[in-house]
Formats: structure tokens, C-alpha cells, sequence
């Protein structure tokens, strides 16, 4: 039976990985994902776990051990935040070539400089275009059941794809949450043992990680492309079972009182929770505000976002990194290029926030909710805000 | 001597006659890197994966569909060949262990250039050395970075031309000697290093296999002739490498436990090193002076690896 326990996330986060019984672990430390690292192998250390947790000397080679593990027919996990996923950024599309399907546990950090060990979403934003699937936890709980889905959704035959949780540095890794915690029948239930189509061994030898000329590197791209377009039905059905198994229900974009919201919201990640009390506060004053959380960033679930926001008049993106001298911030950008075909599309307002652990409050949400509104008869300049900054 | 007359003649007759690294790769006419890597593989025999870097052996073996290699192999990126094996021999050991895979050891090989070792990949070698992987590393040592053309990495020799070291009105080429990486693993407490190469093929599968048998990490750097890189003919490649020996640039030994070895023995009187820079087109601007210079560097390095191997003591005893 799960239990109901009072943990820190990023603990939480580690029991929930070891639950999946992995066979390698290759994690670097760097703050926040250090919890992580650190339980995982407090765990391997009391035997609560078999498995091997390489002490690498840096996030490239935690990567490039992962590849190796995967390669090799192991179920494999590393975590970081933000300089330790721009030293792996190099290796990134090449796991996602090789369709192997490691799991990754990111505590969200800026990224330097300055250097800056607080939250927001810098680091993950420059991985985009690596053929990751990329998911936002928005709380403990989802920090949890999302590291135990991953493994199902990566391994699956038809996937076969690594795959990134985001777990917001500090405002979620370091916070202790009442959560459920799986036991181990239970996962063992919902996640089959890793079955690789492939694997480094002498008995059938294969080699991994041939190059490609012109004549066939596009092709491999189109497959990378499919692959991870595809996924989303992979991702429903894992997601659908996992309600099934545990009554808690997951779906690409979420929303919260957006039915009849003229200004949605939107937001990744552990701001949604912050942002629904905006929302209810601003309800209950009769203004018809919604919240949109994306909790699927790759493959980008453009039937769902559109779906959600249908309706609406202004749809404020909240974006928690910058794009220096561009369209605006990286989700707003997606936001409108999304949009830009569709007839009756929304305004969409862009707010940079949350920019390495500057808090932003109730009130903050209650502020831009507010210039949504406004927006709702003033067309806005298009662009972006950097909110609250002091000039 | 050996007990037998003229064993070296005849014991090539008892090396597997299998390829594991099969013919139809591209390497260029001559490779001495290509002939290195195909002893090793016969020396090495079916039970082993090999992670293998970004560079020259990468690429002739593994243009898809194609590939050369019949044990199997990985490829991920250039830095990381060490990496990887730790990655690959952790998964074999944690999956023997639960009985995933059968039960029989199977050894984690890493191959990499000068480049993927002693420069870009050095970081990722000394974490695996450290951490202790059952692994051998092969460094197979071209002395540039040939697969892009030639530029110069810390293993290029002194005086040496490349193409971002080369000889010009104010300069004889390389600046710098070679960083000597053999040394830096057995600072590592790497309990078999050795050094090898394809002219010597016997000491060379010799040394493979006793690296093979070491229960933890072992490294071989192997001088690898690059007839392309070096401006030589490709008909003198064993050549050029038996020259390296006679002149002291490049003397073979082993290292057990801290325990330095010769273990080809080299002439009395070494052949000057001229004699070697006068068939490489990269030494081709250098001066009676220079080569004095060189030949001063030379025997500089020698001097030091001898004292290791007259007063070195096994850790063991």
C-alpha cells in the first residue's frame, strides 16, 4: 500500500527513482539536485537498492556513463541543474539518436552568469531542440509519480527516448511536502523491467553510434522528429494508467478555472500552485481569470494547448528565462508561433518572471492577471516585460 | 633471447587467425593506427564491448550501415570514450550480479587518439582510472589530430610540423614536448600501463592480453604511424615504428604496480634520431641545430624513463 508521508521533494524524488529499481545511477553533485544525488546514494549504500551509482567527475561524463549503462541494456538515471546540463548539453541529442532511454532528474537553477543557484527555468530552455521529452512537476507528489512514469514512458518500444523532469530548484526540491510514496509492488505493477531491443553484449554483438553521411542524416532527423511527435500517445496511455492504478490523473496542459476565463495565465512547473490562489482571489472578485499549466514541454502538445485556451482573449505567458534579444521569452515564442495560423487566437502577453529565485507572490500573479485584463480592450504592444525589474 | 630459435618468426603462425575488427574499413593506405587496433582486437578475443571515441578509428569503421567491428562497440562523442566504458562496465557488472546477463566476464575496452586521451578526453580517462572501472583503455597515439587535418594536440612531438603548429620564418614547429600520460596513470595507482606499438606485434598483443587480465583498470598508449599526418611513405610505416625504438623516441615498457619494464630491448648504441625525422616530411624544416635540439629532448626523456625502470619497485612487495 502507498504511504503518506511528510518528505522533502528531492528526497522523495530519489525514493521514487529507487522504487524503479535501477541498475545505474551516474550523478554529479550540483546544487539543488544534491539531495538527490545524495539520497540515491544513501540508498545503494544500505543495500536498499542493487545497483551500481558511478561517482562520475562531471556531468558530461554522467551522461556519457548513462549512455554506456543504457547501451548496454541497464536502466539508467542521472540528475543535475543548470551548469551541470549545459556541460551534458553536448550529449544530449546524441542519447536521443541513439533512442536510449535514460531518465534524467533536473533541478531547475539558473544558469551563470552571474552565477546564481536559485530557481528558474534557464537551463532546461537551451536543451529544447535535443529530442528529449521534457516534463514539468508542479509539486512533490508530481515529482514523484512523473520519475516513475518516465521509466515506463522512456522504455516503452515505441518511445525509446530519454526523457527530462523538471523539478523547480528549492521552491520544489527543498521543500517538504505531504506526499504519497508508492510501495514497491504497486510500481513493480506499473513498471515492466527495462527490455531493450538491443544491447552491448558479446553474444550479439551490435554497434551503437554509427555517423552518418548526407545521404541518411536527414532521414535519421525525420525519425527523431516522428519518434518524439509520436510519444504523446505513449505518454496518454502511461498517464491514463497511472489514474487508473492510483486515482491521480495527468494530462499535457492543465487548467485550472479556465472554463469562461477571458485572461488565462499560463505557467510551468511550481508556479501554478502560486498562481491558482491569484486566480481564486481574483474569481471570487468576478473577474474572469484562468490558469493554463503546461506540464508537457516536448513533444509540445498543440492540440491540448489549444484546446485549453480556446476562448480566451488574453493569454499571458510566464516565462522563466530570457531570450536575449528575441521574440520574447522561449515559451512565449512557441506560444505564438503556435497560434499565428489560428483565427480568433488570443492576444498574448509575455512576462519574464521568477528569474533566478526572485520570488513572485500571490500578489505578483494578482498584478499581471490584472494588465491582462486591461489588455482585454487595449491591444498590447507585442514584446516582452521584464516584471519587477528595478531600473 | 628466447628459448625457442627464432620464436618471433613462428609464433605469428599462432596468433588467432579470426578478425573481430574485419576488412573494408577506410583507413589510409599504411595506418599503423588501423594495424594497432586490429592486433589488439585479436589479442583481446570475443568477450569485451568497446566504447570508442570521435576520430580517426570511429569514422573509417562505422559509416552506416556499415561497420568493421564484429565484438560490440559504442560510439557517443570525442571527450568521452572513458566515460562511456564506466557507463557500459558498471551495467555489466550490476546485470551479471542479477543474473540479466550470463555469467562470464566480459571486459570493457576504451579506444580513443591522442586527441580523445591526452587532450579533450584526460579528464574523463583520470575519472575512470580513479574510480577504478574494470577497464583498459587503449590510447592509439597518431601524434596529431589527424582526423581533422593535422593540427597539433599535447601528444604531437617537439619540433614537429602541423597544420596549427607549423614551421614558418620564426618557428621549427611544435613548441612543447609530449605530455606523458602513461606517467599520470601511473600516478593513478593503474595497476598495469604499458606502452606498445603495431611494428612490435607480439609485445604489443602481449601486453593486451595482460591488461585484459587485470581485475580493474589497465591503459596502453600506442604509438600509432600515421603516414597521412606524418608525411612518410606508406610502405614505411613498421619501419618508422622500429626506428622509434632504435633512436630511443619512442621505447616500449610496462609498468605492473609502479614496477617500470623495457620489454623490447633497445640497441646499446641507439641510432640517432635523425635517422627517424629524416623519413617524416613534418621534420623536414628542421635544421642540424633543431635536430640537435631534438635529438637533446630525446635522450632528456629517456634518461628519465630509465631511472624509473632501475630504481621503480613493484607496490606490492
Amino acid at each position: 500500500m502507498a504511504k503518506r508521508v511528510g518528505m522533502e521533494v528531492a528526497i522523495a524524488a530519489a525514493e521514487a527513482v529507487a522504487l524503479c529499481r535501477i541498475d545505474v545511477a551516474a550523478v554529479y553533485p550540483i546544487t539543488p539536485n544534491t539531495h538527490i544525488a545524495e539520497h540515491l546514494a544513501e540508498i545503494v549504500a544500505d543495500g536498499k537498492l542493487d545497483a551500481e551509482y558511478i561517482t562520475v567527475e562531471s556531468e558530461h561524463s554522467s551522461i556519457s556513463a548513462c549512455c554506456g549503462a543504457s547501451g548496454a541494456g541497464a536502466r539508467a538515471y542521472t540528475a543535475t541543474s543548470s551548469q551541470g546540463l549545459m556541460l551534458m548539453h553536448e550529449i544530449l541529442p546524441i542519447v536521443s539518436a541513439m533512442r536510449l532511454p535514460v531518465v534524467m532528474g533536473l533541478a531547475n537553477r539558473a544558469v551563470s552568469g552571474p552565477l546564481n543557484i536559485w530557481n528558474d527555468h534557464s537551463d532546461i530552455m537551451p536543451q529544447r531542440d535535443s529530442g528529449w521529452i521534457s516534463f514539468f512537476a508542479e509539486n512533490g507528489q508530481e515529482a514523484v509519480d512523473m520519475s516513475i512514469q518516465s521509466f515506463r514512458i522512456a522504455e516503452d518500444p515505441e518511445v525509446m527516448l530519454p526523457i527530462v523532469l523538471n523539478i523547480d530548484g528549492f521552491q520544489l526540491t527543498h521543500m517538504i511536502e505531504a506526499l504519497e510514496l508508492p510501495s514497491q509492488k504497486e510500481v513493480d505493477r506499473y513498471l515492466p523491467p527495462f527490455r531493450p531491443l538491443a544491447t552491448l553484449h558479446p553474444d550479439k554483438p551490435v554497434s551503437m553510434g554509427a555517423y552518418a553521411f548526407p545521404d541518411i542524416f536527414t532521414e535519421v532527423m525525420k525519425v527523431k522528429d516522428s519518434v518524439l511527435i509520436d510519444s504523446k500517445k505513449t505518454i496518454l496511455k502511461a498517464w491514463d494508467e497511472w489514474g487508473k492504478q492510483f486515482g491521480r490523473w495527468y494530462k499535457p496542459v492543465e487548467t485550472y478555472k479556465a472554463d469562461g476565463a477571458e485572461v488565462l495565465i499560463m505557467t510551468m512547473g511550481s508556479m501554478g500552485e502560486t498562481a491558482s490562489i491569484a486566480v481564486d482571489e481574483l474569481r471570487a472578485k468576478g473577474v474572469p481569470a484562468g490558469l493554463v499549466k503546461l506540464r508537457l514541454w516536448r513533444p509540445f502538445p498543440f492540440e491540448e494547448f489549444r484546446e485549453a485556451i480556446k476562448g480566451a482573449k488574453v493569454l499571458i505567458v510566464c516565462d522563466r528565462a530570457v531570450s536575449f534579444g528575441g521574440p520574447g521569452g522561449p515559451v512565449a515564442a512557441e506560444v505564438k508561433s503556435a497560434l499565428y495560423n489560428d483565427a480568433g487566437r488570443p492576444a498574448v502577453l509575455n512576462f519574464l518572471i521568477g528569474l533566478g529565485g526572485r520570488d513572485v507572490t500571490v500578489e505578483n500573479f494578482k498584478d499581471i492577471l490584472e494588465k491582462g485584463v486591461q489588455a482585454i480592450n487595449k491591444k498590447p504592444a507585442g514584446g516582452y516585460i521584464f516584471y519587477g525589474v528595478r531600473e | 633471447m628466447s628459448i625457442v630459435q627464432n620464436f618471433d618468426l613462428f609464433a605469428h603462425k599462432l596468433v588467432d587467425k579470426r578478425e573481430s575488427f574485419c576488412s573494408g574499413h577506410r583507413a589510409c593506405q599504411g595506418c599503423g593506427e588501423v594495424l594497432a587496433l586490429r592486433h589488439i582486437c585479436k589479442a583481446l578475443g570475443d568477450d569485451i564491448v568497446v566504447a570508442n571515441a570521435t576520430g580517426c578509428m570511429e569514422i573509417i569503421s562505422s559509416n552506416y550501415p556499415h561497420t568493421a567491428w564484429e565484438v560490440p562497440w559504442i560510439h557517443v562523442a570525442f571527450e568521452n570514450a572513458a566515460a562511456v566504458g564506466s557507463g557500459v562496465e558498471a551495467a555489466l557488472k550490476v546485470l551479471r550480479r542479477k543474473g540479466r546477463i550470463p555469467d562470464r566476464d566480459v571486459k570493457t575496452v576504451a579506444v580513443a587518439g591522442d586527441g580523445g586521451t591526452v587532450d579533450i578526453g584526460l579528464q574523463a580517462l583520470s575519472g575512470a582510472m580513479e574510480r577504478g572501472h574494470n577497464m583498459t583503455f587503449f590510447c592509439l597515439d597518431n601524434e596529431a589530430y589527424m582526423n581533422t587535418g593535422i593540427q597539433r594536440s599535447s601528444a604531437t612531438p617537439f619540433g614537429a610540423a602541423t597544420t596549427t603548429s607549423p614551421a614558418g620564418k620564426v618557428s621549427m614547429g611544435q613548441k612543447t614536448g609530449k605530455k606523458n600520460v602513461p606517467e599520470i596513470m601511473v600516478a593513478h595507482n593503474v595497476p598495469y600501463v604499458a606502452t606498445a606499438c603495431p611494428s612490435y606485434p607480439l609485445d604489443l598483443m602481449n601486453k593486451v592480453e595482460k591488461a585484459k587480465r587485470v581485475q580493474g583498470p589497465s591503459y596502453i598508449h600506442v604509438f600509432s604511424m600515421c603516414p597521412t599526418g606524418w608525411r612518410s611513405a606508406s610502405s614505411e610505416t613498421i619501419k618508422l615504428g622500429r626506428l622509434a625504438l632504435e633512436t630511443g623516441v619512442f621505447p616500449l615498457y610496462e609498468v605492473e604496480n609502479g614496477k617500470y619494464r623495457l620489454t623490447v630491448e633497445m640497441p646499446e648504441k641507439l641510432r640517432p634520431v635523425s635517422d627517424y625525422l629524416k623519413l617524416q616530411g613534418r621534420f623536414r624544416h628542421l635544421t642540424p641545430a633543431d635536430i640537435e635540439k631534438v635529438q637533446e629532448k630525446v635522450n632528456q626523456e629517456l634518461k628519465k624513463l630509465l631511472h624509473k625502470v632501475e630504481t621503480s619497485k613493484s607496490w606490492l612487495e
